[in-house]
């Protein structure tokens, strides 16, 4: 790929004839050997400090088990690792639950349940398997227990230090309120999603797409355009959204309007790199078939351009958010989920923002995951989805 | 003078008639003769290959022939029209280095690509494209994707689709060069089949000598700077031929004129 | 053929942009005239005279509130509110600009060091990007500006308040980019570059000074000019709900409080004028930067690499 490191004057490092071993990424480290003894003590200091006696002992034991299997089977370290950290957490939640104050012993066991936790992931993340299945498994768990991680340390550290709700409310509360106001949620949803978001979101991709096809065949416009096009993309256009909110009102179609201005330029941009994208010698097989413009724009060039279209398809999806979410602090009728976010954060209710963040955070991870789904169905062909 | 007589007596059997023929490209440079001063009459039912260094201009002058490049000056015409007319009424199936399929259609659809675009229906398309996979012994793999195919099976798909739109005159611009030595000897042979089945005129680029002395009943043997022609060879080996030809005297002595001219024409001290 | 020399494409490649540019510039005054004409159709029928057409065109292009204000009236209202303002003053877009681009730098400089960091450690620990870098992902699939709001008030209910929280919050997204751009850029090197390094018996520092991290480099510029951006985005919109006291994305709320649409559109270009400003830096010191370790040909590759 470069020179760079051809050019260095690469001089045979002399121990590479005294055998020493070859730098591996990933090498099984000290750090890793430390981890699980490390944690036994920490949880048995943690009996000791009026944490539980049961917790403390068992985390103990299992860390102790989990070294000495390390050397037999990954597979199972990590799986008791994973099954005593997790009910570990579980219990430390339940304490919280029946109202105990958190003591040092307490703390110590979370940090030793984390540990464990760590030291799962650890080991699930080593094991190297064949099976593309179970590889695809290992890649779905490792990420979720991560991130059930985060959610259990951020319950017990909210909940045990007493945060203020204002400033950070559990897990839990939000979950709570999630629930509680599905109704809201709902209608935020439908006014921000479904109207400002997919309708802006299909008119700019749609336009952008309509004249990329359009300007295809000057040149000139094209060069022209593309300059222009990609400097946009960088400009900070959600700041059009107080003049569309004077020019379309206060209702979605201004944010409608914010949306399809934020994704023309993408998929303008990328249309007409994606246009352009076939080989010479395409063309020349088109050419030799005496085919009509048309013809090689439907059979080669689109198809071609595909890849392209849908990178712009996915970038657009989170621009279109945005711009949504962002043009409704600018003034909104009272529905919408930048409208929820930017009023219950002035009440101080967290808590609801937390809510309607984690619908935002949902809706755009689906979007995205639907576009993405997509791609792969219709350009299976291209050499980054062939498997 | 000349020009007039060669066209007008040899019209009725040339495929391909090149008169004086050169091509200049301007570059920043200035100009570089690409083609110079071209004569070559091609009948019905040759087999014609170009061979000579890279930078001879072999491929430009099937380029010229396909109507991908324009002629700067002198006369060229295919089936007694202009290249472009020729073109445009699909005299010609062209056969590039790479099979350049297309990913995103199966092998069946590749082959009838051709025939979309000239409008037939599909009836038509189905069986030409099963009559042309099965010429190149490609039956039973329309429901592949290109990518899911080695080498040698997507070369033979693109001959099978420029074979589909049933042309008379087949263009083969290095189609083996990227093949390694086992399957280009098996695709030689079928190649050779297939001429002798057919009868078409088959114009073949290639820098292989043993590949254009097999192949071929005239070799146009071409020199560098500016591209022209050095000798044409009429092959005098019998038309029926298999691989086994190759360790006939006969075969090596042809050989040896090729590689001669090949010497001849070419200064090693320049640098392509 | 294609092969036209560089330099008459050069010289060509401003024409097509200063012809769109000039298009563009027209369809705006044809815009102001045509949004902006009805305004002064019913001043004229509440005064009950009939202006002729041509000077009610011409006081399109002249109103205080236009609905689209003409571009040359955007230029005045910039020069006033810059060259011929005090910095200092609180009318002066220089200092609201000066104030905005002070929190989204240093929130693009924390994120920009944050993110190579945990790019580094996700490249050279295997349970980090295989548990980490899935959220880190994810996390570009959805609207994370939308915290922006709680961030700036939970913050200042802690009393922390001015600069930091704005920086903070162009600090996360500007964070992102860099860490996806640098792992994939950390992870470019060729296999065999990574070989030859394997032969040399390289330590791992060696092969991360000498092969990974300029081998990174295009890639992190080519991340840097994405979170610039953005850190530029994210410290306006950062502005906004704490009640519009300094900065471009202030003058934006103030401007749609009072239906100063003059005051938007100035606020608006300066701010569009500084993050290409700001875009073009990164992009030279990338080039420069490229060009002084021998890598400009990658310049392309590292840039089609989304």
């Amino acid at each position: 790929m470069n020179d760079s490191t051809t050019r260095e004057p690469s001089v045979p490092v002399a121990s590479a004839a005294g055998g020493a071993d070859v730098p591996k990424a990933y090498r099984y480290r000290s750090m890793e050997r430390l981890l699980l003894p490390g944690t036994s003590a920490v949880a048995l200091v943690s009996a000791l400090m009026g944490g539980s006696l049961v917790v403390g002992m068992g985390l103990a034991i299992i860390g102790l088990l989990a070294f000495w299997l390390l050397t037999h089977s990954r597979l199972s370290a990590a799986l008791i690792t994973g099954y005593a950290s997790t009910a570990a957490a579980w219990f430390l939640i339940g304490e919280l639950d029946a109202g105990n104050s958190p003591g040092p012993g307490f703390w110590l066991q979370v940090v030793a349940a984390w540990a464990m936790a760590w030291a799962c992931v650890e080991q699930l993340a080593a094991i190297n398997t064949l099976s593309r299945f179970y590889q695809l498994l290992l890649n779905i768990l490792i990420p979720l227990l991560f991130g059930l991680w985060l959610l259990i340390l951020w319950e017990l550290l909210t909940r045990g230090l007493n945060v203020p709700q204002v400033l950070l409310p559990s897990p839990s509360l939000i979950a709570e309120r999630f629930t509680e106001s599905t109704s809201i949620l709902w209608a935020d949803f439908q006014q921000t999603f479904l109207k400002a978001v997919l309708i802006g979101y299909a008119l700019g991709c749609g336009s952008g797409f309509l004249v990329a096809v359009l300007i295809d065949r000057s040149p000139f416009l094209q060069r022209g355009l593309l300059p222009i096009g990609n400097l946009v993309s960088a400009l900070p256009i959600v700041g059009v959204a107080p003049i569309m909110v004077m020019w379309f009102g206060f209702d979605w179609p201004s944010k409608a309007a914010v949306v399809v201005i934020m994704t023309f330029f993408p998929m303008l941009v990328n249309t007409v790199a994606g246009l352009s994208a076939a080989q010479p010698m395409q063309h020349d097989l088109m050419k030799t078939y005496a085919a009509s413009y048309w013809q090689s724009l439907f059979k080669l060039r689109l198809p071609e351009a595909l890849p392209f279209i849908f990178n712009a398809l996915k970038i657009n999806s989170t621009l279109a958010m945005i711009g949504a979410i962002v043009a409704e602090f600018f003034g909104t009728p009272t529905v919408g989920m930048g409208f929820r976010i930017s009023t219950e954060v002035g009440r101080m209710n967290v808590d609801m923002v937390w809510a309607e963040i984690a619908v935002a955070a949902l809706a755009g991870s689906l979007f995205y995951g639907a576009i993405a789904l997509t791609e792969r169905m219709l350009t299976f062909w291209h050499p980054s989805n062939r498997s | 003078m000349y020009e007039a007589l060669t066209t007008q007596e040899n019209q009725a059997s040339a495929v391909i008639d090149i008169a004086q023929l050169s091509l200049t490209f301007p570059t920043s440079d200035g100009d570089v003769h690409a083609l110079s001063d071209i004569n070559l009459l091609i009948n019905q039912g040759d087999f014609v290959s170009f061979i000579g260094p890279s930078g001879c201009g072999k491929t430009t002058l099937l380029r010229v022939i396909a109507d991908l490049e324009r002629a700067t000056a002198g006369s060229i015409q295919v089936n007694g029209l202009s290249p472009a007319e020729a073109r445009l009424a699909r005299a010609y199936g062209y056969v590039f280095q790479a099979a350049a399929l297309y990913p995103w259609r199966t092998i069946a659809r590749n082959v009838a690509l051709p025939l979309e675009i000239m409008g037939l229906n599909s009836r038509d398309i189905e069986q030409r494209v099963r009559h042309n996979l099965e010429l190149v012994n490609l039956s039973g793999f329309e429901k592949k994707y290109p990518w899911q195919l080695s080498g040698g099976m997507q070369q033979r798909a693109s001959i099978a689709r420029a074979l589909a739109v049933e042309p008379d005159l087949l263009l083969m611009d290095e189609p083996f060069g990227a093949l390694d030595e086992i399957v280009r000897d098996h695709l030689n042979e079928q190649l050779l089949q297939l001429w002798a089945k057919t009868n078409k005129t088959v114009v073949f680029v290639t820098h292989s000598i043993p590949e254009a002395v097999y192949l071929s009943s005239r070799i146009v043997v071409m020199s560098p700077r500016p591209g022209r022609i050095h000798d044409i060879i009429d092959s005098d080996l019998p038309r029926e031929r298999d691989l086994s030809i190759r360790e006939t005297p006969e075969f090596l002595a042809l050989a040896n004129r090729v590689r001669d001219g090949l010497r001849a024409g070419h200064s090693y001290d320049e640098v392509a | 053929m294609s092969k036209t020399p560089a330099k008459v494409g050069r010289a060509a490649a401003w024409l097509p942009v200063a012809t769109v540019v000039f298009g563009i510039l027209l369809l705006w005054y044809v815009f102001a005239v045509v949004l902006n004409l009805p305004w002064e159709k019913s001043v004229a029928t509440r005064a009950g005279t009939s202006p002729a057409m041509m000077s009610m065109v011409e006081n399109t292009m002249r109103q205080e509130r236009p609905v689209l204000p003409a571009p040359h009236q955007v230029v005045e209202e910039i020069i006033n509110t810059t060259v011929k303002k005090k910095i200092t003053s609180k009318r002066s877009l220089v200092f609201h600009a000066g104030i905005t681009l002070s929190s989204s730098m240093l929130g693009f400089a924390m994120g920009t060091l944050l993110g190579i960091l945990l790019a580094i450690a996700i490249v050279y620990n295997r349970a980090l990007n295989k548990s980490l870098m899935p959220w880190i992902i994810a996390s570009q699939t959805i609207p994370i500006l939308a915290i922006a709001p709680m961030i700036i008030v939970v913050l200042n209910a802690v009393g922390i308040q001015g600069l930091l929280p704005k920086a903070f919050i162009s600090m996360y997204l500007s964070f992102f980019p860099v860490v996806v751009g640098m792992v994939k850029g950390l992870n470019s090197p060729d296999r065999s570059h990574v070989d030859l390094m394997h032969t040399y018996s390289a330590s791992p520092f060696q092969t991360f000074f000498k092969l990974r991290l300029p081998t990174s480099l295009p890639y992190l510029f080519t991340s840097m000019k994405v979170a610039v951006a953005i850190s530029l985005v994210g410290a306006i919109v950062a502005e906004l709900p704490t009640g519009a006291v300094a900065g471009l994305g202030a003058r934006l709320l103030a401007g749609s409080y009072y239906g100063q649409t003059i005051q938007i559109w100035s606020a608006l270009v300066v701010a569009s004028v500084l993050a290409a400003l700001l875009v073009m830096i990164v992009d030279l010191l990338g080039r420069w930067v490229n060009r002084r370790m021998g890598l400009a040909r990658n310049d392309n590759a590292a840039a089609g690499a989304h």
